[in-house]
């Protein structure tokens, strides 16, 4: 579901290399490369390409200490780069320290809490009856699918695909721009309320021409049902189903 | 447009900002939504605002992302959560 992954790497060089070279090695390393997931890896372990989009070498020290930010494709082992990177400079190199600092748009620059702010936000919550730190260390899990294209639904259409329907066109109200056929979109309330993860089976033109049929095949559901009235329900029994 | 989702579009607008994105919204129906039903999202009751909530979190090193998880549903006695992946898989 994401594909772009940032880390500060502390890479240990098994021994002194020039500056330059380090430079230089590191920037082969840019664009698309095969890699090998390691031993110890989630994935099967079968060479493949990954992209590195860049490599910026933040400190170095004593020579064989280098920290460095990575910005790569979902699935770059970055223990594996540094395996690598040590190989080309013929002196070999491990990883020492890895700290992810974004998954796709969540980035360090959100409001990042440590364990004991949640600590402290849930402690003045119960003894003190104060929200206000919970609201700011707990964000609205919407922030998580900012990055998708969007398709804004009706009322009347929130309660059907909260109890598994699709989106049909009637239901839609908006849509940005983005949208494409295919392509992973999320629905929202006209409050901007998260209703589910789908994917758009049209475009923006076509979304905007029909007057019927699904939208969006509804891949997961995410509102609980029942906070919106079941209005497809009306429909259904005027049918005589 | 009414002030229930007018409040709710500038919240998607919060959220391409996030997004570092440039959106145009297309409107293809005019439609109000019900004050009634569902909340703006942040200002949902604490304990429905907890259960669809998210903490970007400094995961220190040494406790997995896993065990970490399962602090965070004790913590707030929830009985769900998730993470967004692990760095590196423990054998």
């Amino acid at each position: 579901m994401h594909s772009y992954k940032e880390y500060v790497a502390l890479m240990e060089l098994h021994d002194k290399v020039e500056v330059d070279r380090l430079i230089e090695v590191m920037n082969m390393f840019v664009g698309k490369i095969y890699q090998r997931p390691p031993l110890r890896s989630s994935v099967k372990r079968s060479l493949r390409v990954k992209e590195v989009y860049s490599i910026e070498v933040l400190e170095i020290e004593d020579g064989k200490h280098v920290l460095f930010k990575v910005r790569c494709e979902s699935g770059t082992y970055i223990r594996k780069l540094c395996h690598d990177i040590g190989l080309l400079l013929g002196v070999e190199a491990h990883m020492r320290e890895l700290r992810r600092t974004a998954v796709a748009h969540i980035r360090e620059d959100l409001p990042v809490v440590t364990m004991h702010e949640v600590s402290e936000a849930l402690y003045l919550h119960r003894k003190y009856g104060d929200e206000t730190l919970i609201r700011k260390v707990v964000l609205p899990g919407e922030f998580i699918v900012a990055h998708l294209p969007r398709i804004i639904v009706k009322d009347s259409a929130v309660g059907a695909i909260t109890h598994g329907a699709q989106l049909a066109a009637p239901g839609v109200v908006a849509l940005s721009n983005d949208v494409k056929k295919g392509d992973r979109v999320a629905i929202f309330t006209l409050k901007g309320e998260l209703i589910a993860v789908g994917k758009s089976v049209m475009d923006v033109d076509e979304i905007m021409k029909s007057e019927k049929g699904i939208v969006a095949n509804i891949e997961r559901v995410v509102m609980q049902p029942n906070i919106y009235p079941p209005m497809w329900r009306k429909a259904k029994k005027a049918e005589g189903s | 447009m009414n002030i229930e989702s007018e409040k709710g579009f500038n919240f998607l607008k919060k959220l391409d900002e996030i997004a570092g994105k440039t959106r145009n919204y297309i409107v293809k129906s005019e439609a109000e939504t019900d004050p009634r039903y569902g909340f703006y999202p942040p200002e949902r009751p604490i304990d429905i605002y907890i259960s669809y909530g998210f903490i970007p979190l400094d995961k220190p090193p040494g406790p997995t992302s896993h065990e970490v998880v399962a602090w965070i549903k004790k913590m707030f006695g929830v009985s769900k959560a998730g993470h967004g992946g692990t760095l590196e898989p423990k054998p």
